[in-house]
């Protein structure tokens, strides 16, 4: 991945893990998978657009894996990001960072690009017993799918029940999206998070955009989103 | 096309979430090495095809990724239960049970 350079070692880390910080300096440009499709940075939407589909770039991606019954794990995890360990299909979020159950003894934490590290090692002096943190920030991003027709363009896209009833603000469903498989988190009635493989990201965008084409589709974030996002050090030219 | 009951997720999933794995319950002997040939080639290679009840291994490859079995009847493809691994099937039957 020629995104990451390692910059530093850290020799303070538990012995036997090899800790890094793997945000590059500012002289490297950052490219997030999704850096080369035309995306708006203003939030004007137009007035037919019911679906604004965009790109939450270079977020730090945690997973974090452990017993939850277990106190050391679970207490941890409290301490050192402020979020209660989320139960089966939920997820937690306070702040910049979102924890999402993945499977029984899998979760995914999502924050601020350049706070991996920082993140990652608070983890490690809190966090007892058996457990793995790793960042996989590098291998995969998220798209936002926004606006009063969002779920429908989901409910076209995949075969899993995306009702009201069945999908509640806050849950948290792996499944199948397009051809390929997605995270999707709903954070409000009319907002969707997917998390996306890296290498299929240019294909899910792709599949959403034609997807929500009838809708009328504004790629980009909208404004409320561009106000509420942290800025990000984005390389937008292309390759 | 199935509707499977995960019982990690605790939920119906559509069948393309999931991959079928084999015969479930199949003991590993002990001991290879002390197997005859014939022993150890009903091990790696003959399933019994039973008409009726059938346990099978699962993964919910894409979701939790987590291995687990069903019971199924393989005249009527009704899906009987569905149980996590390491526990027990509350329907069981000799016939696809194999000898190892």
């Amino acid at each position: 991945m020629s995104d990451v350079t390692n910059t530093a070692v850290d020799s303070t880390a538990t012995p036997g893990v090899a800790l890094m910080d793997q945000q590059p300096d500012d002289s490297v440009p950052a490219r997030s998978p999704l850096h080369h499709v035309a995306q708006a940075q203003t939030g004007e939407v137009s007035a037919n657009a019911r679906v604004s589909i965009w790109e939450e770039p270079l977020k730090t991606h945690l997973i974090l894996r452990g017993d939850a019954a277990a106190a050391g794990f679970r207490e941890g995890v409290q301490a050192a990001t402020g979020l209660d360990l989320p139960e089966p299909l939920q997820s937690q979020s306070k702040g910049d960072w979102s924890l999402s159950w993945i499977t029984p003894d899998e979760w995914l934490l999502v924050g601020p690009g350049d706070q991996a590290f920082t993140m990652e090692s608070r983890l490690r002096e809190q966090l007892e017993g058996h457990y793995a943190v790793v960042n996989v920030g590098g291998g995969q991003s998220i798209v936002r799918l926004s606006g009063t027709e969002a779920r429908s363009v989901l409910m076209k896209s995949c075969p899993y029940d995306v009702h009201d009833r069945h999908f509640p603000v806050g849950k948290v469903v792996t499944t199948v999206l397009g051809k390929t498989q997605a995270t999707l988190r709903r954070l409000g009635d009319n907002d969707w998070e997917i998390v996306v493989r890296r290498s299929f990201a240019d294909y899910i965008w792709r599949w959403l955009l034609d997807a929500a084409s009838e809708h009328g589709v504004h790629t980009g974030p909208l404004l409320s989103a561009v106000k509420g996002q942290a800025s990000h050090k984005t390389d937008t030219s292309t390759v | 096309m199935f509707y499977i009951y995960c019982p990690y997720c605790g939920e119906h999933r559509e069948e393309e979430e999931f991959h079928a794995k084999g015969q479930a319950h199949l003991a590993r002997p002990k001991d290879p090495d002390a197997c005859s040939d014939e022993e150890w080639g009903n091990f790696l290679y003959f399933r019994p095809n039973p008409r009726g009840l059938y346990h099978e291994l699962w993964v919910h490859a894409i979701g939790c990724r987590k291995f687990f079995n069903i019971a199924r009847d393989t005249q009527t493809y009704e899906i009987l239960e569905t149980y996590r691994i390491g526990e027990s099937p509350k329907l069981s039957q000799s016939t696809d049970q194999q000898q190892s």
